[in-house]
């Protein structure tokens, strides 16, 4: 299976990633080779596999539900491009 | 001085032969002189000399520990509170963590000084630190050749007597292929054996931290720093910690060696096949036993590690959207505008690649064609190694099927990058130790002999490198220029 220009713009899109519109054909062909290496796979029998998302097979640890961390907002705030009043600020969304 | 190991350099610092900060100077000057190799992202020099003085103070008290004065560094992954923390890229190249990852946070408690943070692939993702935002860094044993990656800084630092040690993270080969290529020795502990808070993400159910050094004896004394269970890690392991130096002097007698029929196809360069058998022979003398076994799913941990790799990658990276902190673009016209542009101009093209596939491979439709069945295929793989350590106590074979490669031989051609990482990832899919220990050169070129354990048993794997490490000097070479 191989991808072309315009299937790249539309993953880049669910991505929400900025990809020249120059470089298109590259990733499409990039992809496409990465994708010939994956359809490999499919000589593999896997039915009644069970998928193995963890490499011990282990599921995340529960926690109790209270609170462990302090309020550091304005030390994490020092960090973000744009704020007001304690507020991170983006562009307008609603008009 | 900077030609000692961890032990014996905590002597010469507990019998006043040197103090910390004599060393730690001594150290970032060497760092300064070597700049070209370009292994550092950032110096802490202000911040290694105010932890030396401090540790000058502690080893005059009872309470010093082994690791108190000795000058380490950290890949530029694992967050350091009040210092940058980029992950090799442009993304992070203003991040300054606002807290210490775990593994940090430990060294800091043993009184180990900090000399910077280490260069590395963006995002951990690369197998020759072609990809980070600060450049190559070179390889020691020859300026035009690869350091090796992802943490393709911490190896050439190792290697060039930067630093006494350092940390690495390992995600599908990433301490161990450069370890190799720089001639050093390095460990990827079990899945989950040291704590991932604080070290930034890239494939959480296959990232794990750990140690490169000199050799075996120093990784020993890291592993028992950095190891252990950590609330602050939802997939941290609650097993006991056992005593690695302590168990570094166990004889091999009897000791079964699995060789992997499957790594040493026509593929591996023949003078690495060489190589590796010879170190082989050795452990022959040692009074190994040697077995035959074969894993014929390995063919598939390529495919498999790329799809469940990028799913995850793409994912973790969604948070960089240049909202709460990272890059932000210019004068966004929306918030679409401000996370499209943002992210395209901040992150380099491996890392958009991985995104991508990853994007694709969990998108509706390709779901169950792609990540499932990636995750059922790294199950088998996972099968046909608990099973080959049933039958034997170790695995052995290459960490890579070449040297270090030129600087720029194989960027154009992302897919054959990949492919070198074939001796390395499926054990990663696996969540398995494993060590690379320098085992001779090709070329004049190091080459590292893989060891590859059963789940939490480092401390064996430590001995069985230790004991090849008292028997051979490989470990001991130092590259021209850098005595």
């Amino acid at each position: 299976m191989s991808l072309l220009a315009d299937d790249i713009q539309k993953i880049a899109h669910l991505a929400r990633l900025g990809i020249d519109d120059k470089n298109m054909a590259t990733y499409a062909n990039d992809l496409s080779g990465m994708l010939a290496l994956m359809v490999q796979m499919g000589e593999l029998n896997t039915d009644g596999i069970e998928p193995m998302a963890n490499p011990l097979d282990n599921s995340q640890r529960l926690r109790k539900d209270t609170v462990t961390e302090k309020n550091q907002r304005h030390k994490f705030q020092t960090l973000a491009p744009q704020i007001d009043a304690g507020l991170y600020l983006v562009p307008k969304v609603i008009d | 001085m900077h030609n000692k190991t961890i032990t014996e350099i905590a002597h010469d610092l507990r019998t006043k032969k040197i103090s910390s900060v004599e060393l730690t100077q001594h150290y970032l000057d060497r760092i300064k002189q070597f700049s070209t190799l370009n292994s550092y992202i950032t110096v802490t020099e202000e911040q290694a000399l105010v932890q030396a003085r401090v540790a000058d103070e502690r080893l005059k008290s009872k309470d010093a520990a082994l690791l108190t004065g000795i000058p380490i560094a950290q890949k530029d992954i694992f967050c350091t509170e009040g210092i940058k923390t980029s992950c090799g890229s442009k993304m992070l190249d203003n991040f300054i963590a606002p807290y210490n990852a775990t593994v940090v946070e430990k060294f800091n408690q043993s009184g180990a000084v900090m000399l910077g943070k280490l260069n590395m692939d963006e995002f951990a993702m690369g197998s020759s630190n072609e990809t980070s935002f600060y450049g190559v860094a070179h390889n020691p044993w020859d300026a035009h050749a690869v350091a090796g990656g992802s943490s393709g800084g911490s190896a050439a630092a190792v290697a060039a007597q930067l630093a006494v040690a350092v940390t690495g993270t390992d995600t599908g080969g990433s301490i161990r292929q450069p370890a190799s290529f720089c001639g050093i020795t390095g460990l990827k502990p079990t899945y989950g054996r040291v704590s991932r808070y604080g070290m930034i993400a890239y494939a959480s159910s296959l990232d794990q931290g750990g140690t490169m050094s000199r050799n075996a004896e120093d990784a020993a004394i890291l592993l028992q720093t950095m190891a252990g269970f950590d609330e602050k890690d939802s997939t941290s392991a609650q097993k006991m910690v056992p005593n690695y130096s302590e168990n570094l002097n166990q004889d091999l007698k009897g000791l079964k060696i699995g060789l992997p029929k499957e790594f040493f196809s026509e593929d591996l360069d023949s003078e690495i096949a060489a190589t590796i058998l010879n170190a082989v022979e050795e452990y022959k003398k040692l009074g190994a036993e040697i077995k035959e076994v074969s894993m014929p799913m390995l063919k598939y941990a390529i495919p498999a590690y790329y799809v469940i790799a990028s799913a995850e990658c793409s994912a973790n990276l969604s948070r960089l959207d240049g909202v709460r902190y990272g890059y932000r673009c210019e004068n966004p016209k929306d918030l679409d505008d401000l996370y499209t542009r943002s992210r395209g101009e901040a992150f380099g093209a491996e890392v958009k690649r991985r995104i991508l596939m990853g994007t694709y491979a969990l998108s509706a439709g390709y779901y169950d064609a792609y990540y499932i069945k990636a995750q059922k295929t790294r199950r088998l793989i996972s099968e046909d190694f608990k099973k080959a350590l049933n039958e034997v106590d170790v695995l052995m074979g290459p960490v890579a099927p070449s040297t270090a490669f030129g600087i720029g031989e194989k960027t154009s051609d992302p897919i054959q990058m990949y492919l070198a990482d074939i001796y390395t990832i499926a054990i990663n899919l696996a969540g398995l130790p494993a060590m690379s220990v320098p085992a001779g050169f090709v070329d004049n070129k190091p080459v590292g002999l893989q060891i590859i354990g059963n789940y939490f048993k480092e401390a064996q794997l430590l001995n069985v490198a230790h004991q090849y490490q008292q028997v051979t000097n490989w470990h001991q070479k130092i590259p021209e220029g850098f005595q």
